[in-house]
């Protein structure tokens, strides 16, 4: 097909190279790598030397109610090439009760708000994040809203304003 | 009883209720406070097809300061209520509020943890418009029975807003008042200051 981004063996065999045989898998074109947390910012630093130069997303996926899961929050770095149109994604597996990662802001500048999200919605620490704050909750907020613990109409957060009424406005 | 007044052809006899009514409901100046989509079709509104401006709703004021009719349009986020509110509170009486589309109505579709269920929980709301979003024809229609609803209820010092808990707390400052005017016969300051007067004077 004419536009279908190009193989990127050549980089998986680098990274075998380096860092030993990771978990690889394929699905329909996509490939993606699993690496254990502590060698996650090598890994993302020696594919950015390899030439992949945009961050596409960093994202979370919570394991909580899925079978056969062993580490609670998976971690998804979606990895582009601007120059050879290649693209990876490489998988982080972290888990409760202290979930933490090392930030890959260093690396990429958009992993600033990418991360945030991430910390706001799921709560996973970036270490090393310049200013690890909310980004699309209300500062005030106290819990993190995608894991799956949390219910889909919220604890009453939605509905916790002071009410106006003819008299007071 | 006399005879009947004899008036001449251009001159109307009304209340001035009446009159204070006929003029707000034809000049209702629209604050869109339009979060989503239904800002789209609240933009559809006030173009040429469906020209909210027939109905007096000559400008989009964009500042509270300058509007008597907030029109909220899309659902709102408990991240934007507080800015409803201080919205609201900057708008000067006597002024209205229309709930557009069903996010502002009732939280619409999105029943979830970010999503305000309903605005009338936290702002005085006169009318509802149901729709996702509502036609032009149907905010039209909302405005029209807005209008009508000023013509019925309105009054020109605004008492209709003058809610029985606002009367109390007015009433209270009065009796304060009172209070302390009767209060000056054993109020050992106000003697002391009564006697100087009465010493300067004489």
């Amino acid at each position: 097909m004419p536009h279908d981004p190009p193989a990127v063996d050549d980089i998986l065999a680098a990274v075998t190279d380096r860092f030993g045989s990771l978990e690889t898998t394929v699905f329909r074109g996509q490939t993606s790598l699993v690496v254990p947390e502590p060698q996650s910012f090598d890994l993302l630093s020696h594919l950015k030397e390899q030439g992949f130069d945009l961050l596409v997303d960093v994202t979370c996926v919570d394991y909580l109610e899925y079978r056969g899961a062993k580490q609670r929050y998976g971690l998804v770095y979606l990895l582009a090439s601007t120059t050879t149109n290649q693209r990876l994604t490489v998988r982080v597996f972290v888990d409760d009760p202290e979930p933490r990662v090392r930030s890959v802001v260093p690396l990429w500048r958009a992993a600033d708000w990418l991360e945030r999200e991430v910390w706001d919605l799921f709560g996973i620490t970036f270490v090393g994040h310049p200013d690890l704050r909310r980004l699309v909750m209300p500062q005030e907020f106290t819990a993190h809203p995608l894991r799956k613990d949390y219910p889909l109409q919220g604890r009453g957060e939605r509905h916790n304003f002071p009410v106006i009424t003819r008299d007071h406005s | 009883m006399p005879g009947k007044l004899e008036l001449p052809e251009n001159v109307v006899v009304s209340r001035l209720d009446e009159l204070a009514n006929w003029c707000r409901k034809n000049s209702l100046w629209p604050m869109p406070f339009a979060t989503a989509c239904c800002g789209i079709e609240l933009m559809a509104t006030g173009a040429a097809k469906h020209d909210l401006a027939r109905f007096g709703a000559e400008v989009f004021r964009f500042s509270p300061r300058q509007c008597d009719l907030m029109i909220v349009a899309g659902r709102v986020v408990m991240k934007m209520l507080p800015v409803l509110q201080r919205i609201w509170q900057q708008m000067h009486e006597p002024k209205w509020c229309i709930s557009m589309g069903a996010c502002a109505s009732t939280g619409g579709v999105f029943d979830t943890y970010a999503v305000v269920q309903g605005i009338d929980r936290f702002i005085p709301v006169d009318m509802y418009v149901p729709g996702c979003p509502p036609r032009p024809e149907q905010l039209i229609q909302a405005i029209i029975d807005l209008q009508d609803k000023i013509q019925r209820e309105g009054t020109i010092t605004g008492r209709e807003f003058d809610t029985s808990q606002r009367q109390r707390r007015k009433r209270a400052l009065v009796e304060a008042d009172q209070l302390l005017v009767l209060d000056a016969a054993r109020n050992p300051v106000a003697q002391r200051e009564l006697s100087a007067a009465a010493h300067h004077s004489t």
